[in-house]
């Protein structure tokens, strides 16, 4: 087999048989040793620091483990019936959800929205494209904190609010608006991302079915939500699966702006994780946390993933 | 055909005419406020006394133009240290993380080698499992080993944990679309695999490459909650994490020191942006993943 590809790569001035044949004139052998030998790191350091801890963490999960007085005991399911009958966790999974829902809606709605005014034909649109764009670049941190200041109770934010007339609320020690604060200074940290790409599939809608579409009487919005819409929406699902994943992590914003309070009003799960974990010493509860984090978040990505037959031009 | 060059011109018009133009500009201004503000209002207020952070009713620029929270930056915590910490760090997780992925994608898109398909649907499906998660049997392993207050987790973990997955991937496709003719010339003037990898194909994979070290530099400068998690003492601290101390210990009295340290980390990273801002948004938008 080998011997007639050569001959036939050797031959042939195409080059077309070469490239689609990874293998070349060189043996097979080799080849699969080079291939295994080039991706073995990556390989060993997925396996040993991704997927091994993962099996760890169900291990753990059935286990008290305390470092600090140096306990690590078998106890079987006994951190999964207290997780099931524990509210703090319960309540920390709704924050969760409800932090994630809020977080897409406005999040894809705007990315959506200032891809469609930087899709116009206007001069300098590349410089409100770096606007939007620069709070991905920034650290987390220091964009948090910075908005920290901005919404404090003596802030910039209510201080432009009482010009108006408006006494603004105590943002992030009010219980109402804690989560939603948060929320929407991540937006803000994020949505240049989400931007970006519904800007690269707004212009990959051809010109030709718009045109088409208006000869058949539509008015601008009629084409967009019948032409537009549809042929982008292989970007919206990969754009809402990819948000949902990193909402469901969110971890940095609630540490630095509020801790978790006022009460337990922004306590989402990988915060929860981290008190249990890491200040309060239980590991083993903190593992089964996270497995349920990781269940939740799994079973939520493949509802998405599934309903894109729906919804998903292309799909079938 | 006469309808179809008309229509884009009458399409155009409307949007072509000045007061549609200016309500656009407007628009995009005032959207672009909350992007941009908080930047420039924390250049301006590194530069007042602490008791003007919060003055009533907020001011943009300082009454008393002041360096008192500047010069502190330096001095209250090891901020110098801890900057040329998260600056080595950064540094050599690119650096490894562009030779783990650039060998794995090469291998995945042009050579044909066992489990080639498998090993990469395993390394997609790693992405999944959230760090937050996995970090707790890392860190008891770390603890072993006596690695806790050093950089080593830091290093070794971005670059070939799951996180390098991404990276795998834009090697991949970037490979994925070189023509094989370039490689097949390579191969009858006698290279190797490797020698097509490293002569070849590696020269060619700039744009990956500006790629993969955009995204891994600012993921590991950016890092907050593996140096939470790993780092005890404020010497070893990176930037992030020293940020957040001003805030703790020393409370209220700083706040324009905090501000200005912040500026410090933000700026340098904005101008490099501005300069290269092409770059970074399509290099970015490539990873797609991970904002």
């Amino acid at each position: 087999m080998s011997g007639i590809d050569t001959a036939t790569a050797a031959t042939t001035r195409t080059g077309a048989v070469g490239s689609r044949r990874s293998g070349g004139r060189r043996p097979a052998r080799t080849d699969a040793a080079v291939g295994l030998a080039f991706v073995a790191p990556a390989v060993v350091g997925v396996i040993g620091l991704g997927l091994v801890p993962f099996g760890f963490v169900i291990w753990f999960a059935l286990h008290d483990w305390n470092p600090l007085i140096g306990e690590f005991t078998w106890t079987g399911l006994d951190n999964f019936t207290r997780l099931a009958g524990d509210d703090v966790v319960w309540g920390s999974l709704l924050t969760t959800l409800a932090f994630t829902g809020l977080l897409m809606v406005l999040n894809i709605s705007l990315a959506l929205f200032l891809a469609i005014l930087l899709n116009q034909r206007l001069r300098g649109i590349t410089t409100f494209r770096a606007f939007f764009f620069s709070p991905v670049v920034v650290s987390t941190v220091a964009w948090v904190l910075i908005w920290g200041y901005l919404v404090a109770d003596n802030g910039g934010i209510n201080g432009a609010l009482s010009t108006v007339g408006i006494d603004g609320p105590n943002w992030l020690r009010d219980a109402t608006w804690a989560l939603v604060t948060v929320v929407v200074i991540q937006v803000f940290k994020g949505v240049g991302m989400n931007m970006i790409l519904f800007l690269a599939a707004l212009q990959g809608v051809p010109p030709e079915l718009k045109e088409a579409a208006r000869i058949d009487g539509a008015g601008a919005w009629r084409t967009f939500r019948s032409v537009t819409i549809p042929l982008i929406t292989p970007t919206i699902l990969l754009v809402s699966i990819v948000t949902m994943i990193a909402a469901m992590d969110v971890f940095v914003p609630i540490q630095v702006l509020t801790s978790g309070g006022p009460g337990r009003s922004t306590t989402v799960i990988s915060y929860l994780l981290y008190q249990t974990a890491f200040r309060q010493n239980d590991f083993g509860y903190a593992a089964a946390i996270g497995v349920l984090l990781f269940v939740v978040t799994l079973a939520l990505t493949l509802v998405q993933w599934q309903s894109r037959r729906r919804w998903v031009h292309d799909e079938v | 055909m006469r309808s179809d060059v008309r229509r884009p011109a009458t399409r155009r018009r409307p949007w072509s005419s000045v007061a549609t133009q200016a309500a656009l500009y407007l628009l995009l201004a005032v959207m672009s406020v909350p992007f941009v503000y908080p930047t420039i209002w924390m250049v301006f207020s590194a530069f007042k006394p602490a008791h003007e952070i919060f003055a009533v009713p907020p001011r943009l620029f300082p009454q008393d133009w002041t360096l008192d929270g500047v010069s502190r930056i330096f001095t209250v915590t090891p901020f110098a240290q801890q900057y040329a910490n998260s600056l080595y760090i950064a540094v050599v997780v690119t650096i490894g993380s562009i030779v783990v992925c650039a060998l794995a994608g090469y291998a995945f898109a042009r050579i044909r080698f066992p489990f080639r398909n498998g090993l990469f649907l395993m390394l997609i499906s790693a992405l999944m499992i959230p760090s937050e998660v996995t970090i707790i049997p890392i860190f008891r392993w770390v603890s072993q080993l006596g690695l806790m207050d050093t950089h080593w987790p830091l290093i070794i973990v971005p670059i070939f944990g799951p996180q390098c997955v991404v990276g795998i991937f834009i090697f991949r496709q970037f490979f994925l679309s070189l023509p094989g003719e370039l490689e097949e010339a390579g191969r009858l003037d006698g290279l190797g695999r490797v020698g097509i990898f490293l002569r070849i194909a590696l020269p060619l994979s700039g744009p990956a490459i500006a790629a993969v070290a955009i995204m891994k530099f600012l993921n590991s400068f950016n890092m907050y909650f593996e140096p939470l998690i790993f780092l005890r003492s404020e010497e070893r601290f990176t930037v992030g994490l020293g940020l957040t101390q001003y805030q703790d210990t020393y409370g209220e009295a700083i706040y324009n020191t905090q501000i200005g340290a912040t500026a410090l980390t933000i700026i340098p990273v904005l101008i490099v942006f501005l300069f290269a801002q092409r770059q970074f948004v399509e290099g970015l938008a490539r990873t797609g993943i991970k904002g």
